[in-house]
């Protein structure tokens, strides 16, 4: 939780970059602005290597304590892409960045170690990862089912867009006794 | 505390998952000594509804509808972040005017929202004058709210690239009027929620979250700001008409000259929060600039756009319970969105109970477990219900405790 000087977009994939250089495989800044003023608010998508994600939040943490607002993830066929939502600079006015570090599991091996030992607050939402992407999420201090009853089906993902997700099932209700 | 492990001076208590003396259905497991909480899980899922699932097979303009319905109190808030997160992914550009008039809405609603919170806080403990009181005022602003767009709750006034309806000067009147019998009745409320002995006994020191457990947690809306974490949306992030007005955090060091993080600094700081909406309205009525409402009148325009657009957005809102956001991603293939996540404030609001819950007592439950004002349906979005035969402490009994606790403080 130190307090570094804040540093702008370009700043944040500078400091990245060159931690990790290639590593790091995309970055995008988009910035939007709204009202009559046009205040900018800027959004930073960075796309990161499985082999360094952990890595990469630690280095996340140093800069500041960073806001884990949710993981969201997709199906993208051969691979299934999680997407850390993070607030950086929050608490100052107009201040904040939006970092979006996403990153790519492949669905014969999809695991991710934990980040709930650098953000406790994570683990609500990496529980809800494991039962809807059917991902695994290695050092989980839970591994419960979160949403999903303990009856539900092994092995059915909800947002799994392949033969693991829910179209089968609910066509068939009957053979799963539902 | 997976572990079901009781011993001999602990016994465990499950309350719920109907009423634990909320409004919602959420499973509270509790390990108690003698009155005191040593430990408690609490388990979700009860009211899954498949909303994103359902979203997925839906086109943009009809999933703000289905947004509305994730909540029935942040009826604005669900549908912003969306169409923020779908402005972003598709690059839609929103009329000046419409962003004053986005924040006029978002701010009737937290307005709603934090009075009915007061009451049902005042309720949890017995003080069903107060619900009333709270209730009755509650009413004139929806009262309003149905004046400016038709509908009490469900709003249908916003959408993509705009809102639906204008306010125009033959509504100021009314609005006036209604926002002159919040001021005038603010100090009432405030002086009962703040003043009174009955409200000070049961709240302070009461379901304390300190500091760091609210940064670690990563709580969000009131129950972060009670604990001196600065984060508020409206003020961090350039969205809407929010970065031209005056506006700043409510922590409530701001009328106490300190924070302790309990659940009477949560009531500071909504009551805070309630002035400071009718503040926004007056200014954002003032500055508004004239202009167009919507930037593309013809929906079916935006779904062609939508259609070809290959990208991923977020839209982040601060609902009265806190951030809210969305995550759309658009394929280039469909007009329904590839994926579409929803993260409503009190998800992340739920770890946080654990350590405000953690050594108080049992008629304590009621009144810490709603002061971070759970919206348990908003959370529980994705899937189907199973009830657990366990020993109940149904709603009844449990107010029935909390009551008894302040007739026994006030003895």
């Amino acid at each position: 939780m130190t307090e570094n000087k804040q540093l702008d977009a370009n700043g944040i994939s500078k400091y990245f970059k060159d931690k990790f250089k290639t590593n790091i495989k995309k970055v995008e800044i988009k910035k939007r602005t709204a009202g009559s003023k046009k205040n900018e608010f800027v959004n930073i998508w960075m796309k990161v290597d499985k082999s360094v994600f952990k890595d990469v939040i630690k280095h996340l943490c140093d800069l500041q304590f960073p806001h884990l607002a949710v993981v969201s993830g997709n199906d993208l066929g051969k691979t299934i892409e999680l997407i850390y939502h993070f607030s950086l600079y929050y608490g100052t006015r107009l201040g904040e960045i939006s970092l979006n570090i996403s990153v790519d599991l492949p669905k014969s091996n999809p695991t991710i170690e934990t980040i709930c030992d650098y953000i406790p607050g994570a683990l609500i939402t990496e529980r809800e990862k494991q039962e809807m992407l059917g991902i695994k999420i290695e050092g989980i201090p839970d591994n419960r089912r979160l949403f999903l009853p303990d009856d539900f089906p092994k092995g059915v993902y909800p947002w799994r867009k392949d033969e693991k997700g829910m179209e089968k099932m609910i066509r068939n209700l009957h053979e799963v006794k539902k | 505390m997976k572990e079901k492990t009781t011993s001999k001076t602990t016994y465990q208590l499950p309350i719920g998952p109907i009423h634990p003396a909320l409004k919602e259905p959420v499973m509270f497991e509790f390990e108690i000594d003698g009155e005191r909480i040593v430990d408690v899980d609490v388990s979700l899922g009860h009211v899954h509804r498949a909303i994103e699932w359902t979203g997925m097979r839906r086109n943009s303009i009809q999933i703000i509808y289905l947004a509305e319905r994730i909540c029935g109190i942040c009826s604005i808030s669900h549908p912003m972040a969306f169409i923020r997160a779908v402005e972003n992914a598709v690059d839609i550009e929103v009329p000046e005017r419409a962003e004053y008039l986005r924040v006029i809405q978002c701010e009737l609603e937290r307005i709603c929202s934090h009075i009915l919170w007061a009451g049902v806080a005042a309720h949890e403990i017995g003080f069903d004058t107060v619900l009333f009181l709270t209730w009755q005022m509650r009413e004139k602003v929806l009262d309003l709210t149905e004046y400016l767009t038709g509908n009490r709750i469900t709003k249908a006034i916003l959408t993509i690239g705009g809102v639906r309806r204008d306010i125009t000067k033959d509504h100021h009147p009314k609005i006036f009027e209604t926002l002159n019998y919040l001021k005038d009745n603010f100090d009432k409320l405030r002086h009962i929620f703040l003043d009174d002995k009955t409200f000070q006994l049961r709240s302070q020191g009461c379901g304390i979250l300190r500091y760091e457990d609210a940064l670690k947690l990563c709580a969000v809306g009131p129950t972060t700001r009670a604990s001196g974490v600065k984060k508020d949306v409206r003020v961090d992030q350039s969205y809407a008409a929010y970065g031209d007005l005056d506006i700043k955090h409510i922590t409530p060091d701001l009328l106490t000259g300190q924070v302790n993080g309990d659940v009477y600094d949560r009531i500071i700081v909504r009551l805070l929060e309630i002035k400071q909406s009718v503040e926004l309205i007056e200014k954002a009525i003032d500055q508004m600039p004239s202009g167009d409402l919507v930037s593309e009148p013809k929906i079916l325009k935006i779904l062609a756009t939508i259609k070809k657009t290959n990208g991923e957005g977020v839209g982040r809102a601060e609902a009265p319970r806190g951030e809210v956001i969305h995550y759309v991603k658009f394929n280039g293939e469909s007009e329904h969105p590839y994926t579409w996540k929803v993260r409503a404030p009190t998800y992340n609001n739920i770890l946080p109970w654990i350590p405000m819950l953690k050594g108080e007592q049992i008629a304590d439950i009621p009144i810490v477990a709603a002061s971070t004002d759970p919206c348990i349906s908003c959370t529980n979005r994705v899937a189907v219900i199973d009830g657990n035969n366990n020993y109940e402490l149904n709603k009844e009994e449990l107010h029935r405790l909390s009551v008894e606790k302040t007739r026994r403080l006030m003895k």
